[in-house]
């Protein structure tokens, strides 16, 4: 008889680097610091790791980041395709991996000299042209003879046909930036924290992609590391903080549906992956829209974040920019999202810094705390992947 | 021994080669030669796009390369200010054109200006050089026919 039973999963440490836009040190340096500060919140000695889950582009290497923090006996490592919409899945693998019994701590981490050594947002360079799979790129080679080299610009076709079927302009988008720089004005960990922008602001803000995405429709570049341990609930009842539960954690990739260059499958003016994640992950948990007290949401550009509040069903198709407008992301609104700031306003650690603001929800301590209910449920989502969040 | 002045020779192209893959480099030879070809299943004659070497639904190994109508409509498009893309002079209006024969892809709207663009325009397939001696499809507005 096999001794492995299924285990529910929890998060028992979170933890960061500061974000910024030089570290000055190595981007291996930057994981084990936020590495080892995930144990400490937790509680455990890092030597005690043995489940290690990473981005496929995170440059370090997991054997090396292992050497740095002492672990004795790895059981398990992956890594995960699609960018930044690997960042929900890291919850999913390792949730998947304590709930069979085979990993005790997983580490989840992503550490990047993003904004010092590499610009995800400027023209590909040599390195960068080699849009090879695994990343979830693989029809970025179709993009670049014709000048579309850049997210924003993969981002604003994506969001080119929504926006004109559903008569959203470059203004609507403001209320989405507006909000979220609001968040991160009040937040010390942001890069924007004292900054917070108005809607003229936005709107004298530089073309990026005419006529979708302005300057402050975009994410940042940021140089910083995240991290995130997960355990048994058990487990984790016994160590530092007050665990947080995994209710649920999944991932969808339908037909024809890829990363950014997401232009073949048959309806552009929605988001079928993220469809795809709510319906899983609300028949995984039986929650829905409703039960969620605030949501995490990967905005890359602030259009997916519109697309991605509609496919899980805070709106119907066509009405998230009035939801934003009528200040629904908003701490007193009917779903606070993006609470650190999201990745425009506090740092773009690849959508891990949104990832532990939805466990800081769950364990009251953020700096834009949803106070006016019991936070039991948060939505943490990064389109293709998403999980649910809640109190143990 | 001065010579007789030569019709300046035409600027370089520089919009940058596209990066070829064994299974789409019919497309891209084909775009040499001026010509514009999709790919469909030998087996069910299903389009697919971008080019593989199976079809998803069938799962036949049979290609068939075919030259495509070339017609299309405008889908999506959006114009690349900042950064300027490398290789263009102007900024280009990327698009993604919605052809006749039901899948979509990636290109460029030439000969219209910026605030001429609408949705669901209609266009029609023409070739731009790249660096390399290369050449790539684009597309321009199509009059009613
Ligand atoms: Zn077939």
């Amino acid at each position: 008889m096999s001794k492995r039973r299924f285990q529910d999963a929890a998060i028992a440490g979170i933890g960061h680097t500061e974000y910024s836009k030089a570290s000055g040190r190595s981007e291996l340096q930057l994981a084990a610091e936020c590495a080892k500060a995930a144990c400490d919140d937790a509680g455990i000695s890092p030597h005690d790791i043995d489940g290690m889950i990473t981005f496929t582009i995170d440059n370090n290497d997991e054997i090396m980041l292992a050497r740095c923090l002492g672990v004795k006996d790895l059981a398990y490592t992956t890594r995960i395709p699609g960018g930044g919409a690997a960042a929900a899945a890291t919850i999913y693998q390792a949730m998947a991996m304590v709930n069979a019994g085979l990993c005790k701590h997983v580490l989840i981490w992503r550490a990047m000299n993003e904004r010092s050594q590499y610009r995800f947002g400027q023209n590909p360079n040599q390195q960068m042209m080699a849009f090879q799979s695994g990343n979830g790129t693989g029809s970025l080679l179709w993009c670049v003879p014709y000048g579309a080299m850049t997210p924003a610009s993969w981002g604003a076709l994506q969001a080119a046909r929504y926006m004109h079927r559903f008569g959203i302009t470059n203004r609507d988008l403001a209320f989405v930036s507006v909000q979220q720089r609001a968040y991160a004005a009040n937040n010390p960990d942001a890069w924007f924290y004292g900054k917070p922008i108005t809607l003229e602001d936005h709107q004298a803000s530089k073309w990026i992609q005419e006529p979708w995405l302005r300057l402050l429709d975009c994410c940042q570049e940021s140089d910083g590391g995240v991290a995130v341990l997960v355990t048994s609930l058990q487990r984790a009842r016994d160590m530092k903080q007050k665990p947080v539960r995994i209710v649920g954690a999944t991932q969808s990739i339908p037909y024809n549906v890829e990363v950014i260059s997401n232009y073949y499958h048959e309806d552009l003016t929605e988001m079928p992956e993220a469809k795809g994640t709510a319906k899983r992950l609300w028949e995984q948990t039986g929650l829905g829209p409703q039960d969620m007290q605030a949501a995490m949401i990967y905005d890359a550009f602030s259009p997916h974040v519109l697309l991605q509040l509609e496919a899980f069903g805070f709106c119907r198709p066509g009405e998230a920019a009035g939801f934003v407008k009528s200040g629904g992301m908003a701490l007193d609104g009917v779903l606070p999202t993006n609470t650190n700031g999201g990745l425009s306003g506090e740092a773009y650690i690849h959508g891990m810094n949104s990832m532990i603001e939805g466990v800081r929800q769950i364990r009251g301590t953020s700096h834009n705390q949803v106070t006016r209910r019991s936070v039991e449920h948060v939505l943490v989502s990064s389109g293709m992947a998403g999980a649910v969040l809640g109190k143990a | 021994m001065s010579t007789a002045p030569e019709t300046p020779a035409p600027p370089k192209p520089t919009r940058i080669a596209p990066i070829v893959t064994l299974d789409a480099k019919f497309f891209w030879d084909a775009a040499d030669r001026g010509e514009f070809l999709g790919e469909r299943c030998g087996q069910c004659k299903a389009f697919r796009f971008p080019p593989r070497p199976m079809c998803p639904h069938c799962h036949s190994l049979t290609r068939e390369e075919v030259k495509l109508s070339g017609h299309g409509t405008v889908h999506g498009w959006t114009i690349p200010r900042h950064p300027p893309p490398f290789g263009f002079k102007e900024a280009p209006i990327v698009v993604i054109v919605q052809l006749d024969e039901g899948f979509r892809m990636v290109s460029n709207l030439v000969g219209v200006a910026y605030h001429d663009v609408r949705q669901d325009m209609p266009v029609e397939v023409d070739f731009e050089p790249t660096m390399g001696n290369h050449k790539v499809p684009v597309f321009r507005p199509r009059s009613a026919s």
